[in-house]
């Protein structure tokens, strides 16, 4: 079903990963969208009014209706928008797996990627960093199953666990940019650094994506 | 699909998480195999080979192939068995569009009323399905967690935690669509949840509140859960509940 622009907005901001997610869905379903960015350090009356519970980007209003939480965000994508390519797998087994790994990746490794830059000493930074790099391999081996063989998580096309995942990938590059040292690793993750590249230089993705050197200025 | 599958669960009486599953399963007349953790005991090794990564239950094996995470599982319940459906469906709607795209086509030529009535019955419910995911991950979020900030505390913090966890039901009150989180109709959302109250008379001992007094609207939506077979059924008598709790506080010194 067509959209006009302004039958959808999304309020967000450029750098935030969770905000990225439903623009690769939208872009995957070739939806256009306004996209109201929300100024960093203050709070919208129309998010407060859309987003009540959590107060919280990314929101998408469809007819002035808002759909909260990324990765719900995009399974609404998903459903509403049946023209373009699927984004969860079609079989309820791998739509399970695909959601317990999207859980995975939000409860447990962005967590541990969170937790490199928030540790002190050069200790607890090789702690934190051990943690992120085990989670890495975890998903590493869940791409191995997931792909089937295939260029994405989601097999030959773009799906819902790259996109869960993928929005991390210029947080990962910050990260490892600014400790010196390699998160995602040519020995232990050869399917995930071939996979980033891939995923980042997707039509749907490299317009949205915001650059590592922008995210490294606004650190700053 | 039939129902009777090779259906195991892999079980822990007083998981509300495993018992979203029992009431999603019991919804849809599926029969299985229930197999109780003793997580005193130490981890049974097909707990360990079919959630490694997590170690918990609940786990859900279908023809031996493991599905985990509550949320998650009780989704792929509804997908795999659609009837009767948890979820909002959009078989209703997609009927009545199919419908009226058929009475347009034989009677009307186009009209601009009957392609609106056509383009908004789809996106309703999918908004409704959105919707109820989105408070099932609400749930899922906060209120556990919530209640460990009672059952788990002490003094001061216990109070904090009672405030807090009220101010979470008085949240998910307002999201009470009718009788049920969707409306008419036993769903998603109410699958989800209500597992969490088998735990309310624990925290109301130990905290010294009443769910009803806090939330009656919440408290007359738990009677009408606790009405159904399926619920019933699946749901322990909270007084063990408690008696399970109060071992735990004793083990950490809190009582």
């Amino acid at each position: 079903m067509a959209a006009t622009a302004s039958e959808v907005k999304l309020l967000g901001a450029w750098p935030s990963p969770f905000v990225l997610r439903p623009r690769i869905a939208l872009n995957i379903k070739s939806v256009e969208y306004e996209f109201l960015e929300e100024k960093f350090g203050s709070k919208s009356d129309v998010l407060l009014k859309s987003n009540p519970v959590y107060k919280k980007i990314p929101v998408l209003l469809h007819r002035d209706r808002p759909v909260c939480e990324s990765l719900i965000i995009v399974q609404y994508i998903d459903e509403t928008w049946t023209s373009g390519p699927s984004i969860l797998p079609w079989d309820p087994y791998d739509r399970a797996i695909a959601r317990f790994w999207g859980a995975y990746i939000d409860d447990k490794f962005f967590p541990s990627l969170v937790g490199i830059a928030k540790a002190e000493g050069p200790e607890a930074k090789a702690e934190a960093l051990e943690k992120a790099k085990a989670g890495l391999e975890l998903i590493e081996k869940a791409f191995k199953e997931c792909s089937k063989g295939g260029e994405f998580f989601n097999g030959d096309q773009i799906g819902y666990l790259d996109i869960a995942f993928g929005c991390y990938v210029g947080w990962i590059r910050v990260t490892e940019s600014m400790h010196g040292f390699k998160l995602f690793d040519e020995e232990k993750t050869p399917g995930l650094v071939a996979w980033s590249e891939r995923f980042c230089t997707h039509e749907a993705v490299k317009d949205v994506m915001p650059e590592t050197e922008k995210l490294i200025e606004l650190l700053k | 699909m039939s129902k009777n599958d090779e259906v195991i669960l892999l079980d822990f009486w007083a998981s509300p998480f495993a018992m979203r599953v029992k009431i999603a399963l019991a919804e849809k007349g599926i029969k299985f195999e229930a197999r109780e953790e003793d997580i005193m005991a130490g981890k049974s090794e097909l707990l360990l080979n079919s959630n490694p990564l997590h170690k918990k239950v609940p786990v859900l094996l279908h023809y031996g192939k493991p599905i985990c995470e509550s949320a998650i599982i009780v989704s792929y319940i509804d997908e795999v068995w659609p009837f009767p459906a948890l979820l909002p469906t959009c078989y209703y709607a997609r009927a009545q569009a199919r419908f009226w795209a058929d009475f347009v086509d034989k009677k009307v030529g186009f009209h601009p009323y009957y392609s609106e009535t056509f383009l908004n019955l789809l996106p309703t419910c999918y908004y409704a399905r959105t919707q109820a995911r989105f408070w099932a991950d609400f749930v899922d979020k906060k209120l556990f967690d919530g209640g460990c900030g009672i059952w788990r505390n002490n003094g001061d913090a216990l109070e904090l935690g009672k405030k807090e966890f009220i101010e979470i039901l008085q949240v998910l009150e307002g999201a009470l669509g009718g009788d049920f989180f969707g409306g008419d109709n036993f769903g998603f959302v109410d699958t989800i949840a209500i597992p969490h109250a088998s735990w309310f008379y624990a925290y109301e001992q130990f905290g010294g509140f009443k769910v009803e007094d806090a939330c009656p609207k919440l408290s007359a939506w738990i009677e009408r859960c606790l009405k159904r077979d399926s619920v019933a059924k699946s749901l322990p008598d909270p007084s063990k509940v408690y008696e399970f709790l109060c071992m735990f506080r004793k083990m950490n010194g809190l009582d």
